[in-house]
């Protein structure tokens, strides 16, 4: 017996210019934040963006960008929703605001039936919102998406970039591309994660303070790219645009 | 319809699954389609119809259900999935993506939402048949 769905992922997929999977090996360190703050600001500047939320078991873009009344078309396939200006999909809108308790097997099937289904159309960037570590979601999307690039976040905390250095050493085994290292919360001067990174030559793209504002602009996306950390994610990106998206 | 992009997907893998075997006309194609999912077999069976190539001219599709059987992983107790005891919204929810179960569904001996979909998940490609050559 054959599972057909694989089948159709990439023609789902094949109007998408560039598709990043924003991830780390450590949970807490504001992937969501990231994926969904440079999701809106490339939006911002003209591209054609999509944003999805990968983190099943405990999603929190809609939380971030304010998603309210927001549900896929059903046409053909699901096509999803404009929120923001962005195409946002994510579990939520089937699970609601109760909990989706799901084992390694059942998020593949989940995942696989999700980008089977979803017609995204033309996209200048696709914007995944990963879940933490190296485990079925990210296993399942470099079988299944095979141009697909990373952008990776890490903390000042040694504690996370360790999960960070084994997480970079996987992709470069298996030649994934890895756009660079975005390091957050900063809070005081320290080059230690710099330094680290350069020696596994990877470009270190920024770093972004720790904003004690930030949550304050959790469902207010206009807010959001106001604060200190809307503002620096905003440079990072406005630095390596064409290294992110091409249109 | 949901039902399009899941007769697409069979359409396509069919095709490539010929194509590997080097069959040019494909006679039959059987399908499995688990109840968990919902599928409307009558509007599936339509878009394969549209959706079907030059190669599937005089396929025949033999598309059998499957019942959807779930077994609780704490207590061991299985049991068959019943839509109609379900809220129509919660259906739907199922029926886009089969997992969302681990949400509404619960074992109805132990109460726990770690279960296993034992049987009839969703669409599955079983087998193909054809003629060889051009």
């Amino acid at each position: 017996m054959i599972d057909p769905r694989k089948a159709v992922i990439n023609e789902r997929l094949k109007e998408i210019s560039s598709i990043i999977a924003v991830s780390s090996g450590k949970g807490g360190v504001g992937k969501s934040l990231i994926a969904s703050t440079l999701a809106l600001t490339l939006a911002k500047k003209g591209y054609r963006v999509g944003l999805f939320d990968l983190d099943f078991t405990s999603p929190s873009t809609h939380l971030i960008l304010g998603v309210e009344n927001a549900t896929p078309i059903e046409e053909k396939g699901i096509i999803p929703p404009r929120v923001h200006g962005l195409k946002y999909m994510s579990i939520i809108y089937y699970s609601g605001e109760y909990a989706a308790p799901l084992r390694g097997e059942d998020i593949s099937n989940a995942l696989i039936e999700l980008l089977a289904i979803t017609r995204w159309g033309k996209l200048d960037c696709l914007v995944i919102d990963m879940p933490p570590g190296i485990s079925d979601a990210t296993l399942d999307l470099l079988r299944l998406i095979k141009r697909i690039k990373f952008l990776i976040v890490t903390t000042p905390s040694r504690l996370a970039y360790e999960t960070v250095r084994k997480l970079l050493n996987l992709l470069k085994d298996l030649n994934v591309p890895v756009l660079g290292i975005i390091e957050n919360m900063k809070m005081q001067d320290s080059d230690f994660i710099r330094k680290r990174v350069a020696e596994t030559g990877t470009a270190y793209l920024g770093e972004v303070p720790f904003d004690e504002r930030l949550e304050e602009s959790i469902g207010d996306i206009n807010k959001l790219l106001e604060t200190k950390f809307g503002r620096k994610i905003a440079k990072i990106i406005e630095r390596n645009s064409q290294l992110l998206v091409s249109k | 319809m949901h039902e399009w992009a899941l007769a697409e997907a069979v359409i396509s893998t069919a095709s490539q699954l010929a194509e590997k075997e080097g069959i040019s006309e494909i006679t039959e194609v059987k399908i499995k389609v688990g109840e968990l999912q919902q599928v409307e077999l009558d509007i599936f069976e339509y878009a394969l119809s549209q959706l079907k190539t030059e190669k599937f001219k005089n396929t025949k599709f033999i598309i059998e259900t499957v019942q959807a059987e779930l077994k609780c992983r704490v207590c061991g107790h299985q049991w068959l999935f019943r839509k109609d005891e379900l809220k129509e919204e919660v259906q739907e929810a199922i029926h886009f993506i089969p997992e969302i179960a681990h949400t509404y569904i619960k074992c109805p001996k132990c109460r726990s939402p770690d279960f296993k979909i034992a049987a009839g998940r969703g669409v599955w490609l079983e087998s193909i048949k054809g003629r060889k050559g051009e």
